[in-house]
């Protein structure tokens, strides 16, 4: 058996005190889809904050491919090949389309590299592929702040994608968007398996259906259940912290 | 043993200094934490807090003069601050460096306005007679004066930890510093908790004022010999925070004293910055910091 | 760039080529010293527009240029063993250390650039790899303004104090007086404000360009998509500082002197206001304002000085609030304007 691609150790997490993780494990392996779910205030986006390098981890290991990753800065770390979209879109406002993606698909980031006039090979058709499979070919010389909220998603998971990042972490994708786009970012998603490692965070169930991937839940910081969708919909005890939030949440 | 005398007489120059520091700086963290803003123009509140003082003090002479001029310093550059408030800070808001730019230039008008009032040349204000003499301890000598400022801000320092910890206003102070949005979400009026601190801020810059009046003559540019080391004391301070200004300017002052043991002013100055730029290597979120969750913060 | 615009350009330049023969020595030095002071404004343009870095401490830069060239500049007229007159007369004997490489020429004109570079790319790495910018970032530029002027005030007796350095009358042998030496003198600072102007029109148009212009947007953006933004940051900088310090050592030869007030912390935030004025992501508006302030300010400042801070405190405030993009948004506007009228004929 292979060693997983992302494998997450007894991790914590703690601000001034509270413990937003509070030893969660988690292993991901090369090309599968995961869904992460959990009632509000689960961590759900601090560990993803702690797998990017943003989040201080207080103890525990996070290994990708084999190396630990758990005290590298953020650029290290997708320099590594993890990748994260946010929650609220993180575009580069007064850029246009076709630049977000040009950044996100270059392969040498550092800056002496970047002097020159002249686009590197490649990176030129890895921008209109993405431009065609987001549906923003048309927008491409559009400054990305006047882009409508649902493109804006689109676009940054484009740019998430044009990193070719081995792995990728999208927090709430579909936010803000309609059944039928919410179907193209499922598809999109789909598509990325294999290739990709994908774990998902979202409180789309339709969505989360959809994926047909195995589905990871948390709740207070901690892995509360694991398993397919059809069987966390019948779990009980995952019935309990979604219906019992308020109660729970009360201390997040 | 000299040399214990002169580090002794060192080291309470350098509180008096940082509690000058601390005065001057109150203010500009206040509104620093709640609004992401700097008012360039702070100096001249301390100017105009000088001036309020030395014309109460000519009007009236000695402790009565002295009793009035703070609270009357205290009002005017409250109400000069609220006005800056209204008209300039809040239109820019959202643009800090900008908010640096157009309080310069507020700045600027506000000190040619004191050279054409009260000339370019300074001010004496008089102080009452007992404040001219000084405290003997051994072979050490404190300044009344400079006792007093240092009482004063010792005063202030407790007035706005009770204020900013027990009070109404306080606690929507705090809910606005953590998290702007949910506060004004959930119907805290976020724009005159900014007017209000930011008002009480400009009236600390006042008594400031009073302060340097009584150590020194008031000239059109007294503000800004302490406004810089006002700014490195909330860059060193942390986001707002009023313990971090306290031990950052404590910090500076009595660092700023010490070496003048050695070397000269302008020296002591290169050393301050170079001691700031030096703590940002370890403590870059500044003595005291908050943890933000935001991406773009 | 449009093709009109491409014209204008050329005409302007070619126009400010043959100045020399319409204008008088004095009228030429004050344009040229005006021009000088647009280089450093291109900088500016480079670190607060591009990259959204704003600094309240070019002056620095600028003195470090100026000072690199007025120290050589003094030294040159000197015979072997002599020091800088205000030295003896301050009781100084030998030529301090840090004074001497300053004797070579090559020295000197390398450490116009140099030297600003140097200093600015280690300041901004201090501050910005531990991630403090903003206006934290501005604050302590503006703090090492002051402890610059400060310094240089107080060491009188090898800096020259508060009157700076002056009285060099000859550069590399050449009489600096004659109205030929001010011609030529006026063309060399043309050259290099055109040519700067050239190179940061290509390093904006160059990748490099659109990545600062990612960093403005979006610091931590930038990170998670593998970037490190610290060395951009500081690359801007740095840049900005040596245009600076080329603007300062032209500047001191057209003026004929180097001192602590051209360096402070008021120097120093005007110096961003020709760029607000301009329009900060406007290289031309830099240079047009640049050049329009100063005059305003030779014209009105020796006649009415209180008006001139007045308005200069109203201008700062006037620009920013009401018109962020300055000259060039307002010039932009007016040529759409135009067109969409054109178009609608």
């Amino acid at each position: 058996m292979t060693a997983p691609l992302l494998q997450v150790d007894d991790l914590v997490v703690s601000y001034n005190g509270f413990r937003a993780i509070d030893g969660m494990s988690l292993a991901l392996d090369a090309g599968e889809i995961r869904v992460l779910i959990g009632p509000n205030g689960a961590g759900k986006s601090t560990i993803c904050d702690a797998i990017i390098g943003r989040a201080p981890v207080t103890s525990g290991r996070i290994m990708f491919k084999g190396e630990d990753i758990t005290r590298l800065s953020e650029h290290a770390i997708v320099g590594r090949g993890v990748c994260r979209k946010f929650q609220a879109p993180g575009i580069l406002p007064t850029l246009t389309v076709a630049e977000n993606l040009a950044i996100a698909a270059r392969r040498d980031r550092r800056w002496w590299r970047n002097l020159r006039l002249a686009v590197p090979p490649g990176e030129a058709e890895r921008v209109d592929a993405m431009l065609e499979r987001i549906g923003l070919a048309d927008r491409r010389d559009v400054v990305a702040g006047e882009l409508a909220h649902g493109e804006k998603q689109w676009l940054e998971i484009g740019m998430v994608v044009c990193t070719d990042a081995e792995l990728l972490l999208l927090d709430e994708p579909t936010a803000g968007m309609g059944p039928a786009e919410t179907a193209r970012t499922a598809d999109l998603v789909r598509s990325l398996a294999g290739r990709h490692t994908v774990m998902v965070i979202d409180h789309d169930m339709a969505f989360v259906e959809q994926l047909a991937a195995r589905v990871t839940v948390m709740h207070q910081g901690k892995l509360l259940k694991d398993g397919s969708v059809a069987e966390i919909r019948a779990d009980a005890e995952v019935a309990a912290v979604y219906l019992g939030r308020t109660k729970h949440d009360a201390a997040a | 043993m000299d040399g214990v005398v002169l580090a002794l007489g060192q080291g309470f120059n350098g509180l008096s200094v940082a509690s000058l520091y601390l005065l001057a700086a109150l203010g500009l963290a206040l509104s620093f934490g709640l609004m992401r803003v700097i008012n360039m123009a702070h100096g001249e509140l301390l100017m105009l807090g000088g001036y309020i003082a030395y014309l109460v003090m000519k009007a009236v002479p000695g402790t009565a003069g002295l009793l009035l001029a703070l609270p009357a310093a205290f009002a005017g550059s409250a109400l000069l601050g609220a006005a800056i408030e209204a008209t300039l800070i809040r239109r820019l808001a959202a643009r800090p460096l900008d908010t640096l730019l157009a309080t310069w230039g507020l700045s600027l008008i506000l000190q040619q306005a004191a050279r054409n009032i009260f000339g370019p040349i300074g001010v004496e204000v008089r102080a009452p007679a007992w404040m001219n003499t000084a405290v003997a301890v051994g072979p050490l000598s404190f300044a009344t004066t400079r006792i007093l400022i240092l009482a004063l801000s010792v005063v202030l320092l407790a007035g706005l930890a009770l204020l900013l910890t027990r009070t109404r206003i306080g606690l929507l102070v705090r809910a606005v510093n953590q998290d702007r949005m949910m506060a004004a979400a959930v119907g805290v009026d976020v724009r005159r908790v900014d007017m209000v601190m930011f008002a009480l801020g400009s009236g600390v810059a006042g008594l400031a004022g009073v302060a340097l009046g009584l150590l020194g003559p008031v000239t059109p540019t007294v503000g800004q010999s302490y406004i810089v080391p006002a700014f490195l004391v909330v860059v060193m301070g942390g986001l707002g925070s009023i313990t971090g200004s306290t031990v950052a300017a404590i910090i500076l002052g009595v660092f700023t004293a010490m070496v003048q043991i050695f070397v000269d002013v302008s020296v002591a100055q290169v050393l301050m910055l170079l001691l700031v730029i030096a703590f940002i290597q370890v403590r870059p979120q500044g003595v005291l910091a908050p943890r933000t969750r935001a991406l773009d913060a | 760039m449009t093709r009109p615009a491409l014209i204008a350009m050329v005409l302007a330049v070619a126009a400010a080529a043959v100045l020399p023969f319409l204008l008088g020595s004095y009228d030429l030095n004050l344009i040229a010293r005006f021009m000088a002071l647009g280089i450093l404004a291109l900088g500016l343009v480079l670190l607060w527009g591009e990259t959204g870095i704003l600094s309240l401490g070019q002056g620095v830069y600028f003195g470090l240029g100026g000072y690199a060239l007025a120290m050589h500049l003094k030294l040159s007229g000197l015979g072997p063993g002599e020091i800088p007159d205000f030295m003896v007369w301050s009781g100084v004997k030998t030529l301090p250390w840090w004074w001497q490489p300053f004797e070579n020429p090559a020295v000197a004109l390398i450490g116009v650039v140099a030297i600003p570079g140097l200093v600015a790319g280690l300041f901004a790495w201090m501050v910005f790899h531990r991630r403090v910018g903003g206006t934290y970032f501005a604050l302590i530029t503006q703090a090492l303004a002051l402890a610059f002027a400060t310094l240089l005030i107080s060491q009188q007796a090898t800096t020259g104090g508060f009157n700076g350095l002056t009285e060099f009358p000859t550069l590399f042998g050449i009489d600096l007086n004659t109205l030929g030496a001010i011609r030529g003198l006026y063309w060399i600072t043309l050259a290099a404000l055109v040519g700067a102007a050239l190179l940061l029109a290509l390093l904006r148009a160059s990748r490099f360009g659109t990545l600062l212009r990612a960093v403005r947007d979006g610091e931590n953006r930038m990170r998670f998509l593998g970037y490190d933004p610290t060395p951009y940051k500081v690359a801007a900088f740095t840049v900005a500082a040596m245009l600076a310090g080329l603007s300062g050592a032209l500047f001191t030869l057209h003026a004929g002197v180097v001192s602590p007030a051209l360096v402070g912390v008021v120097p120093s935030i005007e110096m961003v206001i020709w760029v607000a004025i301009g329009g900060r992501h406007s290289l031309v508006g830099a240079i047009v304002a640049a050049l329009l302030v100063n005059l305003a300010r030779d014209r009105i400042s020796s006649a009415l000085p209180e008006l001139w801070l007045y308005a200069l405190g109203a201008l700062f405030i006037v620009v920013v609030t009401l018109m962020p993009r300055g000259l060039a948004g307002i010039g932009q506007d007016l040529m759409a304007r135009l067109m969409r009228k054109g178009a609608a004929q």
